[in-house]
């Protein structure tokens, strides 16, 4: 039998505010344990939840840029479940009326593209964290984390493979900081998912039993977790058995996922309207105020490039996958003034790779986009050939300077001194007359033998044109 | 409709209430007097009406980003039965 699968996402951004979406406390990664956890945050009695203005400003950002409708009036609700790090016994979130429903995200693969619905965007406050090591059998509670705001984004089950899936996250994940409104960290849980999966015979229309994958903290272990449960899911239905619903973590040392079923998973969770909070209401001022400071989105980024630099549908997609790249691109074009492409070529190329080896991000690059374009001006202006360039980038990577100061240090600066190139010609042909008398009688082959002889003589700094022209003339 | 012991001893659960065999019967009886209210409400007609969020007629009033609360751990943690390098400790809860 042929399968399908069917996989709908629950992504968790925290909202980049500074302070928390009920109370006063910031919001601060990496704080000593429960210096930002306020009476609120505690769940003391006799407080009460004031709403952050800015986490409603994120979530109105978010429902524009995914075409959604942000209702204009939006209820929290209490999710009541017990849990230490929990203190109020209940989790302030949306269910009925949530701020952000019915969007759409565009996903592109190697060869196709697919509009993927988003059901709703909904506020909520994270919980604290539970250490469970080291307390003499105890459990050790940080409240920090706990009121930080969360915007919870749900998909509708349209994905149809782990690739898709990975391929919605990655632009969802892209969105969220071209919006400002999420650094993204996925390793300080910033940006977390959630899987629904489940498999069904092809062709059937209603779903099969689903699955939900927890612990999802990485693109790689999305996209391992699914393609386990699938297997695992077809294997179960195919020596006749039935799928659970339930909850499984992921187990990313033994790459499997595991049940966690227990009495808790009851999830009854008894949500009821949070009496301490009056309806939110956005007004259609507020909302037009939201949409007159939406940056540029990935997509209008996107057609831009491929209008204003002519560069390929492949490249622009490349250079706008983050803010940071396509402003880093944006800034070498404009400063070197060189050739679109030959900018995107050096971006993408040796200073994507160089970024990769190191496992840099582009905002910790060693070489700024000045820098760059410093390189490429002389490539322009042909001071240097584009392989002295790389000498020069490599060295710059290594802190070596700009690339003037590289290029004058190194005496990198390009020979066109047609004399000068002339009698390095010479001399390689008078070294090597067996190869010239092959190379008379039969052309094709050994030109190139003849061009790296120079080059090598010159120590790769002769202009490589004129070289090729020189040569010819001085071989026939 | 009218719970059964079982209802009220996972509603027990749920609260992290716990009832005595001989509470249970009247637990029984009065939360299945709130839900007789509750049909008695569901036969009005309500079409077209909005649910009510919240009884006071007002809106959330929203409150500006910025940070205004200080650290008083060593304050709250007076309050605690037991605390560790600034962590509230508790009975161990992983399974």
């Amino acid at each position: 039998m042929t399968w399908e699968t069917v996989i709908g996402l629950e992504v968790h951004a925290q909202l980049a505010t500074k302070s928390k979406l009920f109370s006063g406390s910031a919001t601060a990664y990496g704080a000593p344990p429960n210096t930002q956890a306020c009476s609120v945050d505690l769940g003391l009695p006799g407080v009460l939840p004031v709403l952050n203005e800015e986490a409603v400003y994120m979530a109105c950002k978010f429902g524009l840029s995914i075409n959604a409708n942000v209702a204009l009036r939006s209820v929290f609700a209490r999710k009541n479940y017990f849990y230490p790090d929990l203190p109020k016994g209940y989790q302030i979130s949306q269910y009925e009326l949530p701020v952000v429903e019915r969007g759409n995200l565009l996903i592109e693969l190697e060869d196709y593209e697919k509009v993927i619905g988003i059901t709703r965007a909904h506020l909520e406050e994270d919980a604290g964290k539970s250490l469970h090591e080291d307390f003499q059998g105890l459990t050790g509670i940080d409240l920090n984390r706990a009121g930080t705001p969360l915007l919870e984004i749900v998909s509708e089950p349209d994905m149809r493979s782990a690739k898709e899936a990975i391929a919605y996250m990655k632009k969802l994940h892209s969105l969220v900081r071209y919006l400002g409104i999420c650094d993204g960290n996925m390793q300080e849980g910033s940006f977390r998912c959630d899987a629904n999966v489940s498999v069904r015979p092809k062709g059937q229309e209603t779903l099969g039993t689903r699955a939900e994958l927890k612990n999802l903290n990485s693109f790689r272990f999305v996209e391992r977790a699914i393609n386990y449960e699938v297997d695992r899911q077809i294997s179960i239905l195919e020596s006749g058995g039935t799928v659970l619903q339930e909850t499984r973590l992921y187990d990313a040392d033994k790459n499997e996922t595991r049940s966690m079923r227990s009495k808790e998973e009851a999830n009854d969770y008894r949500y009821f309207p949070d009496p301490d909070l009056l309806p939110l209401i956005i007004e259609p001022d507020f909302l037009q105020e939201v949409k007159s400071h939406l940056p540029e989105l990935p997509n209008d980024k996107k057609q831009r490039f491929i209008n204003d630099y002519g560069l390929s549908a492949y490249d622009a997609s490349v250079l706008t996958a983050s803010r940071e790249l396509a402003d880093y691109f944006e800034e070498t074009v404009q400063t070197s003034s060189s050739d679109a492409k030959l900018c995107a070529n050096w971006v993408m190329g040796d200073l994507s790779a160089s970024l990769n080896k190191y496992n840099l991000e582009i905002t910790q690059a060693p070489i700024s986009a000045a820098h760059l374009a410093g390189i490429l001006r002389r490539i322009t202006d042909n001071t240097i050939s584009g392989k002295i360039a790389k000498q020069v980038f490599e060295l710059m990577w290594d802190g070596a300077g700009n690339a003037d100061e590289i290029i004058e240090k190194q005496g990198l600066k390009q020979v066109t001194d047609t004399s000068l190139i002339e009698k390095i010609i010479d001399d390689v042909i008078a070294n090597n007359p067996t190869q010239l008398a092959d190379y008379r009688s039969d052309k094709d082959k050994l030109f190139g033998f003849f061009v790296g002889q120079v080059m090598k003589l010159s120590k790769g700094k002769a202009n490589p044109a004129q070289v090729n022209e020189l040569l010819k003339k001085k071989l026939s | 409709m009218s719970l059964q012991k079982e209802d009220v001893e996972k509603i027990a659960h749920l609260a992290r209430i716990s009832l005595t065999e001989a509470d249970i019967p009247l637990y029984t009886q009065n939360l299945s007097n709130i839900l007789a209210l509750v049909e008695q409400m569901n036969s009005v007609d309500t079409t077209g009406i909005i649910p009510m969020a919240h009884p006071l007629d007002a809106t959330a009033r929203l409150r500006p980003d910025i940070v205004t609360e200080v650290n008083q751990r060593e304050h709250f943690q007076q309050n605690a039965p037991q605390t560790q390098a600034g962590l509230y400790l508790v009975p161990k809860v992983i399974e």
